[in-house]
């Protein structure tokens, strides 16, 4: 048998102080006021604790740990790229992003590797399905790249090797296979 | 009156408006920004630069400028084409108007001939220039009709309903001071507070009526329903281009004017304490006029820019108020309290006397 016990929340009173708002006003001016003349007085002797902007292009964006950003495709010890050519991540996407050709490999053990492998980033919306639904570990979200954009829709879609860091993505760069 | 005269006038007009008026619209769009900024912790505006000199963002009213200008100038199929082009005017024209008629200095003596520096010198200037604010409504209400869309009519409805509620008070506070100064003009009022006591200190209360009602005339946040521009569109939804920067100028506009008009009734106009300026200027020493004017000119828009600033320091610390507060602060509070200021002064008059 339980006992209910009821706490009761008084509703914070309005004093007349309050009422007449110019207190109110005034407090609040107080707290802008303080934090105008405290910010212009670390201006002026260029305290870094000035503001809390990151003035982007010069500053480097700060990501979270956990930031998903542009995919990157890793490579086995010896090289070789780690997509067997399963399909599954160009299945799971939601966006239809990925494209992949796969061909025989040479090596047994794996039977098959991508010949093409192309994300389009002007679709992708980094949900990050890609990473999950990959067995072999192939794909990461982790480049810490977020300046993906380009001039062209064509020159939003990266190739295997730029994927894999083999080739540098030009700002207008048309390999896309 | 000669022609040089009426030639003066022109140029103090050109003066007021141009260099007075323009010059601290657009500096209050920067000071916008950037007190906004550092009050928020954060930088402003600081990209535009002319070959590489940003100058703390000082560029962006520039940039503003010529963006509005280039704009297209966008006209619904709907609007009234008349109506809907001469209405931002009109509500410009209204700020401006008040303008010219705001006293930036005494009478001072050069060349052996009297200049006054108050462009337009009426004898009812004070009601001159709440009549012109008051003219402003039509170009919001104009607007909002001749948009041809519902969303710039409400808006248009409630900055008629704000900007009656608010000036009705304005007019009000203003009675107890008139009335102590005896006079509707507003180089005599300068004259009374440089003769007797500042504005401000024998009527604190129609100060604070007074700048509560003209900071909800001029259509700025806490009072920022007409437009709510972060949220709910207001009478300039129609609006693209030069039109609507006109409609952004007229804030700025009508703040000046209310800063001008607490300027001259409550805080001495262009005087300075301890320094007979009005003697200065009748002054027989070469030069003396001259600087005497300078003075005159640098105080009074000394007084009207820390009163901007304040303004803009009330408009990014308050919340905006519902309407049926701001309704109930113009006309059950405001109202009231400046009738009471009113009949207050008139019996410390008559008793005092």
């Amino acid at each position: 048998m339980a006992l209910i016990s009821v706490k009761v929340v008084e509703r914070p009173r309005r004093t007349f102080a309050m009422q007449i708002y110019l207190v109110e006003v005034w407090k609040g001016l107080a707290i802008t006021f303080r934090h105008l003349f405290v910010n212009l007085y670390r201006h002026l002797l260029r305290r870094p604790n000035a503001s809390v902007t990151i003035q982007y292009p010069e500053d480097p964006a700060v990501l979270g740990r956990r930031a998903r950003t542009r995919h990157r495709l890793l490579k086995r010890d010896d090289g070789a790229p780690r997509c067997t050519a399963c399909l599954l991540c160009e299945t799971i996407c939601p966006a239809k992003c990925i494209r992949i050709t796969a061909e025989n490999a040479p090596d047994v053990r794996v039977e098959k590797r991508a010949k093409t492998f192309s994300i389009d980033l002007g679709m992708c919306v980094y949900c990050g399905y890609c990473v999950e639904a990959c067995p072999v570990d192939a794909i990461h979200m982790d480049a810490d790249d977020v300046a993906t954009s380009r001039y062209s829709r064509k020159d939003m879609i990266w190739n295997m090797a730029e994927l894999m860091g083999d080739k540098p993505k030009l700002p207008s760069s048309s390999t896309a296979d | 009156m000669t022609r040089y005269d009426l030639l003066w006038i022109v140029v103090k007009v050109g003066a007021a408006i141009l260099l007075f008026g323009m010059n601290i619209a657009g500096l209050l769009g920067w000071v916008e920004r950037k007190q906004s900024a550092v009050l928020q912790d954060r930088i402003g505006a600081n990209r535009a630069d002319i070959f590489g000199i940003t100058l703390l963002g000082l560029f962006h009213p520039i940039a503003d400028a010529l963006k509005m200008l280039t704009k297209e100038d966008f006209e619904a199929k709907s609007v009234i084409k008349p109506l809907h082009a001469i209405a931002p005017m009109i509500a410009m024209g209204a700020g401006l108007f008040c303008l010219a008629a705001l006293p930036y200095g005494g009478t001072v003596q050069f060349m052996g001939h009297a200049w006054s520096l108050q462009p337009i010198e009426c004898p009812v200037g004070v009601p001159l220039v709440l009549a012109a604010l008051a003219l402003g409504v039509h170009g919001i209400v104009m607007a909002g009709y001749a948009s041809g869309s519902n969303y710039g009519l409400l808006g248009a409805l409630r900055g008629a309903a704000q900007m009656i509620a608010s000036e009705v008070c304005l007019a009000s506070s203003l009675a107890g001071v008139l009335f102590l100064y005896g006079t509707l003009d507003f180089q005599q009022a300068v004259l009374w507070q440089g003769a007797h006591v500042w504005g401000i200190v024998v009527q604190p209360l129609a100060f604070i009526l007074f700048l509560t009602a003209g900071a909800a005339l001029t259509k700025r946040t806490p009072f920022d329903l007409p437009e709510g521009e972060s949220e709910i569109v207001g009478y300039h939804v129609e609006y693209s281009g030069m039109k609507f920067g006109m409609f952004l100028i007229t804030d700025f506009m009508e703040s000046i004017v209310i800063c001008g008009v607490i300027t001259a009734l409550f805080l001495g106009g262009w005087l300075i304490p301890g320094l007979d300026l009005a003697a200065l200027g009748q002054s027989a020493t070469p030069y003396v006029p001259l600087v005497a004017a300078a003075l005159m000119l640098a105080s009074f828009t000394f007084k009207v820019l820390a009163l901007l600033f304040l303004l803009m320091q009330i408009r990014w610390t308050l919340p905006r108020f519902r309407f049926d507060q701001l309704l109930d602060l113009g006309w059950k509070n405001l109202l009231p309290l400046s009738l009471l200021n009113f009949l207050a002064t008139v019996w410390g008059i008559y008793l005092w006397r």
